[in-house]
């Protein structure tokens, strides 16, 4: 089905089951522990050994020798494999993957810290831990960059996209924006800073090989089945059609398991030479090097105004760096778009650095550049005198500002900010900083927009009718803990006219049509959407079978009827099961106009005026991001997305070691994420929208817009509380103790 | 002397820093390139325990955790890996009705123990009213830290209804209150990285039979 104008009425506009709050569907598998991800497959991989990754202990160099002898001898190894290896396994043709930027076994090369060097396979886990640590490996050290800041310096423009709906030129400009904002009466040029970020979810990178002659099993934890099908593929030399790439349940992704990791690939390596399957799972202290992250950044913001508070002038450049052919993180691409202003500049520099591999974690580009441009915002509402809501609301555009004839297909910004200012009881903000004391707590109140691009992507899916009336979706879809398989079933039922529970979803198998897969916001809306266009040809197979006119054919209530006529759908599949396939596609509607998601963040912090810790005491959101196909699980994106932005604000760092070229703090206990203690209750409204220009479901995505903004607002409430502007994320205690007031 | 009190060295630094090339061990970093010692292979130890009321008898490799007897050699996936290191949660069991990171114990040590794991709770079709709460609070996104937040939360319930005492309470000598803050507190050893604190905290008050009452910071 190609989507090339307007979506008319549908049958999803019904909302019976669409828009309506379900239970997630996998609810009673995952509460029991009944769910398998992708190391618990003992029944379909059973005898399966153990591999332990060794990884690289220096962060660029080579290696100059590996004595394997003490690990070949240890009990219970089956085998070991480097890259020295590759050849005589059958793998002459080994590579690297179209979206890994690093090779996923190194040597003699060593690209970065933890880079898999070797795995090493045993009988048991505890066996190939033991002997993974009599791996001997001697290195020429060779001189690294990790120091961002010194590597910005020489850095050149670099243009980039995160693959997810974030993009920018190496430079943009629009009018004069110098001249314009030498001109402005009021202006602000501030920079900030935003550490290396880990997407720490809770399942290590895990996976399960198993080979039948020349044909490859993998189960795994992985959020885009096609990519990582076709780049195992690519990585092993070997034909797409030989590997069954599988990803039924996903213990979190948030951006890391976008791509192929290096567990599958040394699953598969590994038990191609011990000649059984293997199981696979990255241990926690190797994950943060080993694996991607999101880069560090450094930007700087100018913005002039007028006295009025109208920007005249708006500059957003920003610097990150990445291994050698990396990419930027696009951090300035939503200023682009969220606010009016005649004269733009947005630029992006890309360092090279010998750090571990940067790439996308949830919302790329908009999380980091949100947390500086809404605190820009915030300094230059104190600086004209004016309420930070108002200063947003004035400078608001309905139109693309780059292409002024380019319409936003919805924009509530507006309300957003407005309804959550009411909500929230904003009028109780005193503008004047650390004016409001609770005890011995400074207390403030933030706010910031939240903005991030719908993007369109192809998606497939499969569905079957059968004799009993039950509706099986098939999708390469992954459910990373967003709700797919629910949503999917809420769409389905619609759609066909049956209760959810007469859905069965079958998701994350490579066997099945590609879907859009789970990143950038993009899954829940288009993924959806090709589930929609798969039940519009089922719903003509069905009225075919039952004789009835389908221009005039009803799907309720597990009936099909026609004008007076009326039958079971299962009748329609009494003589045989039906089956459906198609998937969505998309014309240039995204061309013609901008297609955004909106919300605004409000947050109340206390600062404890003896220690300067910081404890959230309120957070609202507010979205406006088309249908919200089940307010329950949307809503849990939302509040997730919060407490993420929460932790950036924070605590979370990668603390680089300059000296040795890793992140020091690679592990669940020195990577610091909130905690349940952390987080209060938490608030979210969704406001009443339907995108007709996005896709048939008229829903966009919400998983990265609950992200972009909050740690912003969290720090527009610390400075309120506290009278001190930290642009040096994260917020840490030691940042601004020295500065807090007296205390009386 | 100088050299001992030049506060620029470290450990590691000494160990690799001045020379062009550097030897040092894959994992973890050893103080000097000795050989390795030839390994033996490990005797093997029986024990015996329940899980989820069943007599299981196993033979192990001592090494073995808690938390891999269940996964690998009762095939009890329920129970998660997530760091492997006792910082995350993931692995929470009950033993005697007191929750463990079960990975920070081996099963060798629980001879003679009942363990409960999220499987001996409630199964999909007849869930435990904790397993219920969430999923009608929506407590748990991806699912893989939800049987330890279970089991935790199962657990915390019972500590403060036996007056275990936490460092949140306004009187350490008092009972304690199945308060928001109070079972924040005590769930704060579970991380969930999707977030979903705010309603794992409404399903928790609703097992506890209040609501989930804010304290402010």
């Amino acid at each position: 089905m190609k989507f090339d104008t307007p979506a008319g009425a549908n049958p999803i506009d019904r909302m019976a089951v669409v828009g309506r709050a379900h239970d997630r569907i996998d609810g009673p598998l995952k509460t029991t522990g009944r769910a398998p991800y992708a190391y618990e497959h003992h029944r379909e991989a059973p005898n399966a050994a153990y591999g332990q990754v060794v990884g690289a202990a220096v962060a660029k160099g080579m290696v100059r020798s590996m004595d394997l002898d003490a690990a070949r001898a240890a009990p219970g190894v089956l085998a070991i494999v480097t890259a020295a290896d590759l050849g005589k396994l059958g793998f002459g043709q080994f590579g690297k993957g179209k979206f890994n930027t690093v090779k996923l076994l190194g040597g003699p090369a060593v690209d970065h810290y933890h880079q898999a060097l070797a795995i090493v396979v045993a009988e048991t886990f505890e066996q190939a831990r033991a002997a993974a640590n009599l791996v001997r490996i001697d290195y020429t050290r060779s001189q690294g960059r990790f120091d961002l800041d010194e590597a910005l310096k020489t850095a050149p423009l670099t243009g980039g996209s995160s693959d997810e709906g974030s993009a920018a030129p190496g430079m943009d400009r629009v009018g004069d924006f110098e001249a314009a904002f030498a001109a402005a009466p009021v202006t602000l040029d501030a920079r900030y800073t935003t550490p290396d970020h880990s997407h720490a979810m809770m399942e290590p990178f895990a996976s399960i090989a198993s080979w039948t002659g020349d044909a490859l099993t993998l189960w795994t934890s992985n959020q885009m089945i096609a990519w990582g099908h076709g780049d195992l593929a690519k990585t092993l030399g070997m034909p797409k059609d030989k590997i069954s790439f599988q990803s039924a349940y996903v213990g979190g992704g948030f951006g890391g398991k976008l791509f192929l990791r290096t567990d599958a690939v040394m699953a598969a390596l590994g038990a191609k030479a011990a000649g059984r399957p293997v199981k696979v799972a990255l241990p926690r202290p190797l994950i943060a090097n080993n694996t991607t992250h999101r880069p560090a950044t450094r930007q700087r913001i100018r913005i002039g105004a007028t006295k009025d508070g109208t920007i005249t002038a708006i500059a957003h450049e920003s610097g990150s760096g990445d291994q050698p052919n990396g990419s930027p993180e696009t951090a300035v691409n939503q200023t682009k778009l969220l606010y009016a202003g005649a004269n733009r500049l947005t630029a992006m520099r890309l360092a090279v650095l010998d750090l571990p591999e940067g790439n996308a974690m949830r919302a790329p580009g908009e999380a980091p550049g949100m947390m500086a441009l809404e605190v820009a915002m915030d300094e230059m509402a104190e600086k004209l005198g004016m309420d930070p809501v108002a200063f947003r609301v004035k400078n608001d555009t309905q139109v693309d500002p780059e292409k002024p004839t380019r319409r936003f297909s919805q924009r509530q910004l507006v309300r957003c900010l407005t309804e959550g200012a009411d909500r929230f009881g904003w009028t109780r903000r005193n503008p004047k900083p650390a004016a409001v004391r609770d005890g011995r707590w400074l207390v403030g109140m933030g706010v910031a927009s939240a903005f991030r691009n719908h993007i369109n992507m192809a998606s497939g899916a499969r569905v079957r009718l059968d004799g009993r009336g039950v509706v099986t979706v098939e999708t390469d879809m992954t459910d990373i803990g967003t709700g797919s398989y629910t949503i999917i079933a809420q769409t389905a039922a619609e759609m066909m006219g049956v209760p959810v529970d007469a859905v069965v979803v079958r998701l994350g198998n490579s066997a099945y049509p590609v879907s859009a897969g789970s990143g950038g916001q993009f899954g829940a809306a288009n993924a959806t959407a090709g589930v929609y266009a798969a039940c519009v040809k089922l719903r003509d197979q069905v009225a075919q079978r039952l004789g009835y006119n389908s221009a005039d054919v009803a799907f309720a209530g597990g009936k099909v009827t026609s004008g007076n006529r009326s039958a079971d759908l299962a009748q329609a599949a009494a003589a045989g099961e039906l089956v459906a396939q198609d998937k969505i596609e998309f014309g240039d509607l995204e061309k013609q106009w901008q297609l955004s998601t909106f919300g605004a963040h409000f947050v109340e912090v206390g600062v404890d005026a003896y220690t300067g810790a910081t404890r959230l005491r309120r957070m609202l959101a507010v979205c406006a991001a088309g249908r919200i196909i089940n307010p329950k699980s949307a809503r849990s994106q939302v509040i997730g997305a919060m407490t993420m932005g929460v932790g950036s604000a924070l605590m979370e760092e990668l603390a680089v070691d300059p000296r040795f070229g890793l992140f020091v703090n690679h592990d669940l206990a020195t990577y610091e994420v909130p905690v349940h203690a952390d987080i209060p209750h938490q608030d979210v409204v969704f406001l009443d929208e339907a995108d007709d220009k996005a896709n048939p479901m008229k829903a966009k995505g919400v998983g990265e817009l609950g992200l972009c903004g909050v740690g912003a607002a969290v720090a527009n409430a610390i400075y309120n509380a506290t009278g001190v502007r930290i642009r040096d994320y994260p917020i840490t205690l030691d940042k601004h103790l020295e500065k807090l007031p007296a205390v009386a | 002397m100088a050299d001992r009190l030049d506060p620029t060295l470290s450990r590691r630094g000494v160990l690799t820093g001045g020379a062009a090339t550097a030897v040092v061990a894959a994992t973890p970093a050893a103080a000097a390139p000795l050989p390795p010692r030839p390994a033996k292979a490990t005797p093997m130890m029986p024990v015996r325990f329940t899980v989820n009321g069943e007599s299981r008898s196993l033979t192990l490799d001592p090494r073995t955790t808690l938390l891999d007897a269940l996964r690998e050699h009762l095939h009890l996936t329920g129970t998660k890996k997530g760091c492997d290191h006792g910082q995350c949660g993931a692995c929470t069991v009950l033993v005697h009705g007191v929750r463990i990171n079960s990975c920070l114990s081996l099963a060798v040590m629980h001879e003679g123990d009942a363990i409960t794991t999220i499987e001996g709770l409630g199964t999909p079709d007849k869930l435990h009213p904790m397993q219920a709460a969430f999923v009608k609070h929506d407590g748990y996104q991806c699912g893989y830290c939800t049987p330890g937040q279970i089991c935790s939360a199962v657990a915390v319930l019972d500590e403060i209804k036996r007056g275990v005492p936490s460092h949140v309470q306004a009187d350490v000598a008092g009972r304690p209150q199945a308060s928001n803050m109070e079972m924040r507190e005590r769930m704060s050893g579970n991380i969930c990285r999707c977030g979903a604190y705010s309603n794992i905290a409404e399903a928790m008050a609703e097992v506890a039979g209040g609501a989930a009452k804010e304290d402010r910071a």
